[in-house]
């Protein structure tokens, strides 16, 4: 079998945890050719902002971009951009690419992310209905928006909302559709999915809850309206779908790399084959923060993972240990989110809910999850710090807001 | 265009064009200087893009926002009277000349 060139770093994927391992490993000193391989034709970009500032024009294509084209010769790492991974063979340390290549790797990263789960629902395939993933995708939904006046978001998660207020804000008919009784019942409570239901009403935006698709209809091929369960027709000359994302763990699959919901990986990011790590959105790990296994779609998590990777592959040990945390801007609004708080059962609230500035600390008995907090950054990154120190914070601490959780960083990080 | 002098912490000086309107991060980020991460890609969420802004210029930027601020309490280096976050400063021409020092480290 022809290989073309040295052993060395292959990372399949080139997106935030891709490009970011083969910079890790530069900075940790890796020695030998460094290969990232992304399936896109784009330099890799920054996908946050896809749903809010490049939708809405205030972010142009040149600022998506982590890094300039030099700056990966500079660092010797090799972006072969728009070729694909399909096989890796264990026993050889290669991977096969879509275009012949085969390349040899000491270290195998797999950084594939994930694709978004497709909707089915007769209609799904008309013309005028997106996902919101890749840059690719927001081109082509900016290309048809000049014609567009009424968008049906499927979905209410993080994206979908975000996309509904972005629309909302560049002034089309946006219904939000949402199968679960609340608003992003993954990511938050209670508290603040209702208050993100009556947010988006108040913005305009017709926010159906428990409210299933039956399907979708068009005319000539386009897509005109969204059929709800229960028989009514929402306009629509735009349909945005937004119902969560599946790991590409395939390609670690076939080879025999041990998967549940995402490729399996230790605290160094090492899965069942020490030579092949997984990273960021594709992978699946337990830690501190959680009781159980879990897969994390964010930024941190792929960032985070990536450095640890990218310091295994060099032979340092950095484990991966940070507490999760996630924004979503939403309008005016700045949503963030800090520990893994599903399963919780208290919500202890600070600040005032009506005047859209608090936070919910949420309990799992006397076991302090993790934060969200709405236009109030103070909470979140003390809350952040917190969790990282492991700091078990009472619920009378968390009620008490004569108490800066600031002062209590302090006190851990000197106790710690 | 006006121009940004990123000085790195070794004291070695790149000076580039940034366009109005374009963050000292993304300027950084575009024209290869190293010494920012950016993490969160301007979105005021990660304190990686940490600079120390010449004092000479701090009285022309504009006023530090309360997420900047928590946010710079964050940082990995040391927080200073004249600690920005590149993300949140805008190029324009009233800058044209700015000069911000880069931290020893950013995570």
């Amino acid at each position: 079998m022809a290989t073309d060139e040295a052993a060395g770093l292959v990372v399949i994927g080139g997106s935030h945890a891709g490009h970011q391992v083969a910079i890790a490993a530069r900075a940790a000193g890796f020695e030998g050719p460094v290969t990232v391989l992304s399936d896109e034709r784009e330099l890799p970009y920054q996908r946050p902002p896809l749903s809010k500032a490049y939708l809405m024009g205030k972010q142009p294509r040149e600022a998506l971009l982590f890094r300039p084209a030099a700056f990966y010769e500079e660092q010797g790492i090799d972006l072969r951009l728009g070729v694909s991974a399909t096989a890796i063979d264990r026993a050889a340390h290669t991977v096969t690419c879509d275009n012949g290549t085969v390349l040899s790797y000491r270290k195998l990263v797999i950084a594939t992310g994930t694709r978004v789960r497709p909707l089915t629902v007769p209609g799904s395939d008309l013309v005028g209905v997106h996902y919101i993933r890749t840059l690719a995708d927001i081109d082509a939904m900016l290309a048809e928006l000049d014609r567009v006046k009424s968008v049906v978001v499927i979905g209410g998660g993080f994206i979908g909302l975000e996309g509904a207020a972005a629309l909302k804000t560049m002034g089309r008919d946006v219904a939000v559709v949402e199968l679960a009784d609340r608003l992003m019942t993954r990511g938050v409570g209670k508290t603040v999915s209702t208050f993100y239901a009556d947010h988006h009403r108040s913005q305009g935006v017709d926010v159906r809850l428990s409210t299933g698709v039956e399907r979708l209809e068009g005319e000539n091929g386009q897509v005109t309206g969204v059929i709800l369960s229960g028989g009514e027709t929402l306009p629509a000359d735009m349909v945005i779908v937004g119902i969560g994302v599946l790991p590409n763990q395939e390609i670690a699959e076939e080879a025999g790399v041990d998967c549940a919901n995402g490729i399996i990986v230790d605290e160094n990011t090492q899965t069942s084959d020490p030579d092949i790590l997984a990273v960021g959105d594709c992978a699946q790990f337990e830690g501190r923060f959680y009781d159980g296994s879990l897969r994390l779609e964010s930024v941190q998590n792929a960032t985070d993972q990536a450095r640890t990777a990218g310091a295994t592959v060099s032979g340092e040990k950095k484990p991966y240990d940070s507490a999760p945390w996630f924004w979503s801007d939403q309008f005016d609004l700045k949503l963030q989110m800090t520990g893994i708080t599903v399963g919780y059962d208290t919500e202890v609230i600070r600040g005032d809910v009506a005047a859209g500035e608090f936070s919910v600390f949420y309990f799992k008995g006397d076991t302090w999850l993790g934060t969200d907090t709405v236009n109030q950054p103070a909470n979140h990154i003390a809350s952040r710090r917190l969790l990282d120190a492991g700091y078990a914070l009472s619920q009378a601490e968390a009620a008490d807001e004569g108490l800066a959780l600031k002062e209590l960083v302090k006190a851990a990080r000197k106790g710690g | 265009m006006p121009k940004v002098t990123y000085r790195q912490h070794d004291g070695s000086e790149e000076t580039l064009e940034v366009r109005a309107g374009t963050s000292l991060m993304l300027g950084a980020l575009t024209g290869g200087v190293e010494g920012i991460e950016a993490e969160c890609g301007g979105s005021c969420m990660c304190a990686t893009c940490h600079v120390y802004v010449d004092e000479a210029w701090l009285d022309k930027l504009p006023k530090v926002q309360v997420l900047e601020d928590e946010m710079l309490d964050d940082t990995a280096s040391e927080r200073k009277p004249n600690s920005r976050l590149s993300c949140q400063i805008e190029m324009s021409d009233a800058l044209d000349g700015i000069v911000v020092e880069l931290p020893e480290s950013q995570i």
